[in-house]
């Protein structure tokens, strides 16, 4: 074989798996971000600095998005621990079904949970807390769950046999593997939490406000870009930081090896305080995401005193709330969805490669995460500003939706991909590069099949994101074509009855639709090749 | 530590379709990030375009689209850029290189930021002389009315009736003890309505609003954050269960609770508080730097003509500025329009807004 042709095909990769990213990185967060805090910096920003209100936003955001992270993971670790080492039936549906809070607008959400909660409950903190781990434990239970579907068993078996009891086994063994995913999970969910407004505004009531909340009143409601900006770079400045801490813990803490298919991890449930696990651990996550997608699913069908599927029927009628009808806008998601889907796949799985093979400072990693808890309607304006003239004029340009979703979606991809990369046992690819295979052919037989797992599960989560539409596009100008979570907005925001039913409607279309997908998502497997 | 080795057996050349070699993908993405940048350069504006900035709110029936389109040979494109406060937002940040040729959706709260910002280039539509002159809220026409809307307060008739209770009749009314924890308003930092309710206090009460508000919260008031929230789910009159029989909401709201219910009520089931309504104006501007300011002209005719005002009601629940318009049967029978609903002044709302919500935070919600 041609050896020359190799390093040079070697060396289109190296440089694509950096440039495509950071590129992406530079052009659609870096460039809009900076023109619109350009726009916004104006004078010295101290005297919004030392202001107590702010003070008290960022300690309020910051210690609601702690307590939140660690509620959260409360609630998903025993279901990621189910899914990561027991094969049971329906465990691909369990896997598709968590997904459906994580889309959901949150004003939808945020009402369901009026009607759930016990009314000294329903507003204030608690609720705060309460409303983020609904939203989040997908997150968890997906992250390190999948992660954990990877991890060798036989190492905790050893532990075993050498005496360690099943705790000394967990702290000392599988916690340490776990640590990528653990904190991958936990950085996520607290920038999303930290990044909350709607959540917080709802279910907090008026006294309750977070960085984000700040900076939409003071761009949008007060018009002072300038202290906009500041919040904006305080909030990305907290946000850098906590994932710079979770990295280091990452890296601390962790001791990842051995990365498997998951076929060969999970087995059936044995004893029956296995089964019992299992039953529990899925039976109390059942409970607490079900019972507020239950009422939603009842305000859809109540009408009146009683049952009916009028709002359902509705669909297909073309309404002026929307300049089309509801299924027309369901489509429209799926396309912009499935764009986006497209590009955070390639992006992201490109950054993945490159973040795990990298043994450097992790700035790569860094950067990436940072869109996640960039400030949302500052990135809509920065887009506006940033793109007004040719060569990308956002005027003329549909597919700037798809790009700025995949913005939010590419971290995901980055953060489910890497982990399961890294861990693959080095050895494997060296015996490989031993017996002759190229580079690329030892990321096709070896690291593909291995992550694909991941990697089908990270477009899965991409595809839902970009069905809920989060960040950035809820602030982007949306041409005709009306997306799902705009025309349930749209219904809700009218009077009358049969408007508020068929916005719960919509919500529940959005809810079988994020399942359909992942779950379809999930049953494409990568096979490996080859080896046994 | 234990790490197992797995001893790794050669590939026995296995290709398999949904593996795709990453150089392949690499290329891929390179010729697909080109023409991404290419469609970039394609989009040329073409004349014979209208391009319409406006809020989500927005909604206009296809047969009044297409009148319009064969009319003027125009096509019309509709970008919705958020709520009104960040659509405006986005003008003043692209003012003189517009993000398209004309913009409805301001209103009297907003009116001032924009102008002050020089978003629009003025234009004195002939059709004005059809529009009554109170509506008319800037002399050089940087804007022009289309609709209004009252913010007042709703109440639910059958919670009343069950309870033997008369529904208050004015605002001063709410406060009274009989009516306590009865009232849901929405956070005049946040929401809308919200601050259009707060601005009808100051414009009924002047210096003394915050009077009235310590009253209200003495009596139960409770603030939440949207009208969605506040309407949809607190307020016992509407879709939900809430236990509030008195919220902030528009007087077109009793036409749209017999219009969405299934099947249709003979009179309206919740009723309007006149003395309470605010009154809200849309406007809309041709956009300084334009592309087509000609067909930006032309839709703004449009908007003030009789099948655009007419399809207003229904469409946006609003109410038409053109005296010609005739209301839907449904607005003439349910429908409130208040003769003499609570005002202020653009500049002064825009001048005051930022220290009347902090006031009226500390007072209602601290």
């Amino acid at each position: 074989m041609d050896r020359d042709r190799h390093s040079l095909s070697e060396r289109v990769w190296r440089v694509a798996t950096y440039a495509v990213p950071l590129g992406f990185l530079a052009l659609f967060f870096a460039y809009p971000l900076l023109s619109i805090l350009e726009r916004g910096l104006t004078v010295a920003p101290f005297d919004v600095l030392t202001d107590p209100l702010t003070r008290d936003v960022v300690w309020f955001t910051f210690w609601q998005a702690l307590a939140s992270t660690a509620l959260t993971f409360a609630i998903g670790l025993p279901a990621a621990y189910v899914l990561g080492r027991y094969e049971f039936p329906g465990r691909s549906v369990v896997r598709a079904l968590v997904v459906v809070p994580f889309v959901l607008p949150t004003v939808v959400v945020a009402l369901a949970f009026i009607a759930v909660l016990p009314t000294d409950l329903e507003r204030g903190w608690v609720a705060i807390l309460v409303g983020h781990a609904f939203f989040n434990v997908a997150v968890v239970v997906l992250i390190v769950g999948t992660f954990w579907a990877g991890l060798d068993r036989r190492v905790s078996e050893a532990a075993a046999t050498l005496g360690a009891g099943p705790w000394r086994s967990f702290r000392e063994v599988t916690l340490p593997l776990l640590a990528p995913a653990l904190a991958a999970a936990a950085s996520i969910v607290f920038l999303f939490s930290f990044t909350s407004f709607g959540i917080v505004l709802i279910l907090g009531g008026p006294a309750y406000s977070t960085i984000e909340a700040e900076i939409y009143n003071q761009a949008v409601r007060i018009f002072d870009l300038r202290a906009a900006a500041v919040l904006s770079l305080v909030q990305l400045l907290c946000v850098g930081l906590a994932v710079w801490i979770a990295l280091k813990l990452e890296a601390v803490l962790g001791a990842a090896r051995g990365s498997q298919p998951e076929r060969d991890v999970l087995r059936r449930p044995g004893t029956r305080r296995e089964w019992g696990a299992v039953a529990g651990s899925l039976a109390a996550l059942a409970a607490f995401l079900g019972i507020p997608l239950a009422v939603l699913v009842e305000r859809s069908v109540s009408i009146g005193d009683g049952f009916s599927l009028a709002a359902y029927r509705a669909l297909s009628d073309p309404t002026t709330a929307l300049l089309a009808t509801p299924w027309e806008a369901v489509w429209n998601s799926v396309t912009y969805a499935g764009a986006a889907t497209a590009i955070a796949v390639v992006v992201g799985g490109l950054a993945a490669f490159a973040v795990a093979g990298s043994r450097g400072p992790r700035v790569l990693d860094l950067l990436l995460m940072l869109p996640l808890g960039a400030s949302a309607v500052m990135l809509g304006f920065g887009f506006v500003i940033a793109f007004d003239s040719a060569p990308i004029d956002f005027r003329a340009a549909p597919w700037i939706v798809p790009v700025a979703q995949a913005l939010v979606a590419i971290p995901f991809v980055v953060r489910i991909v890497a982990p399961t990369l890294k861990a693959i046992d080095e050895r494997q690819r060296e015996a490989a590069a031993v017996l002759g295979a190229t580079p690329a052919r030892v990321r096709r037989e070896i690291d593909l099949p291995i992550a694909g797992r991941a990697l089908a599960v990270a477009a899965g989560f991409a595809f839902a994101i970009s069905l809920g539409e989060f960040g950035a596009t809820v602030f982007l100008a949306r041409p005709d074509a009306p997306t799902l979570p705009v025309a349930i907005f749209r219904f809700l925001s009218r009077p009358g009855e049969l408007n508020a039913a068929q916005a719960y409607a919509l919500a529940v279309v959005l809810m079988g639709l994020t399942a359909i997908s992942v779950f379809v998502v999930g049953q494409v497997r990568v096979r490996r090749s080859g080896w046994l | 530590m234990t790490t197992c080795y797995k001893p790794a057996i050669p590939f026995y050349a296995r290709r398999r379709a949904l593996v795709t070699s990453c150089y392949k993908v690499t290329v891929a993405l390179i010729v697909a990030l080109l023409a991404i940048a290419a469609a970039g350069c394609g989009g040329e504006d073409t004349p014979n375009e209208v391009v319409l900035v406006t809020h989500d709110s927005f909604a206009i029936s296809p047969a009044v689209t297409k009148e319009f389109e064969r009319v003027t040979g125009l096509q019309l494109r509709i970008l919705k850029t958020g709520d009104a406060g960040e659509v405006v937002t986005k003008a003043a940040l692209t003012a003189g290189n517009p993000q398209g040729d004309v913009l409805f959706g301001v209103d009297n709260t907003l009116l001032s930021r924009a102008l002050g910002a020089d978003v629009f280039e003025p234009y004195e539509s002939e059709l004005l002389e059809r529009v009554d002159p109170q509506y008319v809220l800037d002399p050089e026409h940087r804007v022009t009315p289309i609709d209004h809307g009252e913010v007042c307060l709703n109440y639910d008739k059958a919670w009343f009736v069950e309870r033997g209770l008369d529904p208050p009749s004015t605002m001063e009314e709410v406060t009274l003890p009989r009516y306590r924890d009865l009232l849901v308003v929405e956070n005049a930092a946040t929401s809308t309505p919200g601050l259009a309710f707060l601005l009808a206090t100051i414009a009924r009460y002047g210096d003394l609003w915050q009077g009235y508000w310590r009253k209200l919260r003495a009596n139960g008031v409770l603030v939440v954050d949207g009208w969605e929230e506040a309407y949809t789910v607190r307020f016992s009159g509407s879709a939900g269960t809430g236990s509030r029989p008195i919220v902030v909401s528009y007087a077109s709201s009793p036409p749209a609770e017999v219009i969405f219910r299934d099947p249709r009520p003979s009179t309206a089931p919740t009723g309007v508080i006149e003395d309470s309504c605010f009154r809200q104006i849309e406007l809309a501007g041709v956009l300084r730097g334009a592309r087509n300011e000609k067909g930006a002209r032309k839709f703004v005719d449009f908007m003030l003509s009789k099948s655009f005002q007419e399809d207003i009601p229904l469409a946006m629940f609003v109410f038409p500025v053109n005296r010609d318009a005739k209301l839907p049967p449904e607005f003439v029978k349910y429908a409130v329009i208040p003769e003499r609903p609570l005002e202020l002044a653009p500049d002064e709302i825009e001048a005051n807004r930022e220290g009347w919500v902090k006031e009226w935070t500390e007072i209602v919600i601290r």
